[in-house]
């Protein structure tokens, strides 16, 4: 009888906060918005009290799929229309939510010590550059858009036998930091997070526009919060903590 | 039925091949350093003796992850052996299936020292004494005695290390990348076909890799209660 009263009030120590976790919602969105989005977060928390945001970081490609197989997720950020695309085509978002709230460049980086000094995308078929980190195409947005690139300058297939495929954008990076490839394609703001141990070749061109879509996924069960963060992207505030990470606007 | 015949004509069976490559060298590496060291720990004594045999034997029970990351600490670009190797030979494991055989070599190891270490004290010494009275040299000894007695428990323990070295994943994956054509073994084309949501791909190496897998540890199984 003892151990039942003492049971009780633990019990209910525990169910109580699963009551104000109602008001949360978990955010899948691609790697390259890890940084920002993490500082965002507590942004959205304070200017709606009661909410709560979790991040979940993987490459846009991985979260589809995530979400295709029925994780829990409220919100959608990809850093690809095409990803997006996949995700509308397969009824996984709410479409009307969908819109654009950032964008990015593609640039080629190398590592801040012994870099081989590539100057142009012909640099990266000579013999200093034995291996390039490219995301995987099938999954990985950034490695659609230097495919794009390098499909456009004729030296994908060229090119081909050096690249190392990584899952996401930021392993490209974690690559390129350790010096273990010679260059690597990422986005200017993931050049940024690591400016001490990779430096900014040059901006290549010749890929669409990276921008980054949003929207409230499908089969949410905070459909208005979740609403409320897709809004809350497009206000000042979040434009401003985007721009200090280096997105433009959509 | 057509579906699957053409499923498995198209399929790229580099994978396979090199999986049995990376696991054959491992095993090979491992068996050797695995025979050597069980030696020592089943018939030496010496201060430490338990604390050196349970550091071999981490692999066993550590993430891979840490496992991989070990390697590239160890012989990545900035580390003292790897910046040697790359100057002086033009030679780096990280992103060459050399690596991958490194990484699985270290987990098989435990497999091997350990039914290695077992086999040798299994040995009834009074056969090996009574072989000495007969002017046999150690090594002798060892080859003609030791050994024969001792290798169904080696075979067998060499055997689960050739299945483990083929389902190695994590430390591999840090350490050889998952190029295609080049690094990319079974288990990181079954990881990249989910991934990239090819899952009748990924099915079929599955059962590949499970039934190479099962037929290795029956044939294990068979070694160890040959005893």
């Amino acid at each position: 009888m003892r151990a039942l009263r003492l049971l009780l009030p633990l019990v209910l120590a525990m169910v109580l906060p699963l009551g104000a976790a109602a008001q949360q919602i978990t955010v899948s969105a691609a790697a390259s918005l890890t940084d920002a989005f993490k500082e965002l977060g507590p942004k959205f928390e304070a200017a709606t009290p009661g909410a709560t945001v979790r991040f979940n970081f993987a490459a846009s490609g991985v979260l589809l799929q995530q979400i295709g197989q029925g994780a829990p997720v409220d919100v959608f950020a990809s850093a690809d229309q095409e990803t997006m695309g996949r995700a509308a085509e397969q009824k996984l978002i709410d479409a009307a939510t969908r819109r654009n709230f950032a964008s990015n460049a593609l640039v080629l980086i190398e590592p801040a010590k012994g870099a081989a000094g590539v100057k142009s995308l012909q640099d990266l078929s000579g013999a200093g550059v034995r291996r390039i980190a490219v995301g995987k195409t099938a999954t990985v947005p950034v490695g659609r858009y230097t495919r794009q690139v390098l499909e456009g300058a004729g030296l994908w297939s060229v090119l081909e036998p050096k690249f190392v495929q990584a899952d996401s954008v930021r392993q490209v990076l974690d690559y390129v930091a350790r010096g273990e490839v010679e260059a690597g394609f990422v986005y200017r703001t993931d050049a940024a997070v690591m400016s001490e141990k990779v430096r900014v070749a040059f901006a290549p061109t010749g890929s669409s526009p990276v921008t980054y879509p949003v929207a409230v996924v499908a089969e949410s069960r905070q459909k208005t919060l979740a609403a409320d963060f897709v809004a809350f992207l497009s206000s000042d505030a979040a434009r401003e903590v985007l721009a200090r990470h280096g997105f433009g606007k959509p | 039925m057509n579906t699957t015949n053409s499923l498995i004509a198209s399929a790229d069976w580099f994978p396979l091949v090199l999986s049995l490559k990376v696991a054959a060298v491992a095993t090979l590496l491992a068996l050797i350093a695995g025979v050597a060291l069980g030696w020592v720990f089943a018939r030496q004594r010496f201060p430490g003796r338990m604390v050196l045999e349970a550091v071999f034997m981490l692999p066993l029970v550590l993430p891979p992850t840490v496992i991989g990351y070990a390697i590239l600490v160890a012989a990545g670009r900035h580390s003292p052996l790897g910046s040697w190797l790359r100057e002086h030979f033009d030679y780096s494991i990280i992103f060459s299936w050399h690596g991958a055989v490194v990484a699985s070599a270290v987990v098989a190891l435990p497999l091997v020292l350990k039914s290695a270490s077992a086999a040798f004290a299994g040995v009834d010494r009074s056969l090996e004494a009574a072989a000495s009275t007969l002017r046999q040299s150690p090594f002798s000894v060892f080859l003609r005695v030791t050994l024969p007695l001792a290798w169904p428990g080696i075979l067998a323990g060499t055997l689960l290390a050739f299945a483990r070295a083929m389902g190695e994943f994590g430390a591999s994956l840090m350490v050889a990348g998952s190029i295609p054509q080049q690094t990319q073994t079974l288990s990181m084309a079954i990881y990249d076909a989910v991934q990239a949501g090819h899952d009748d791909l990924a099915l079929l190496l599955v059962v590949v890799t499970s039934l190479l897998s099962v037929t290795v540890l029956v044939l294990s199984n068979r070694f160890f209660s040959l005893r």
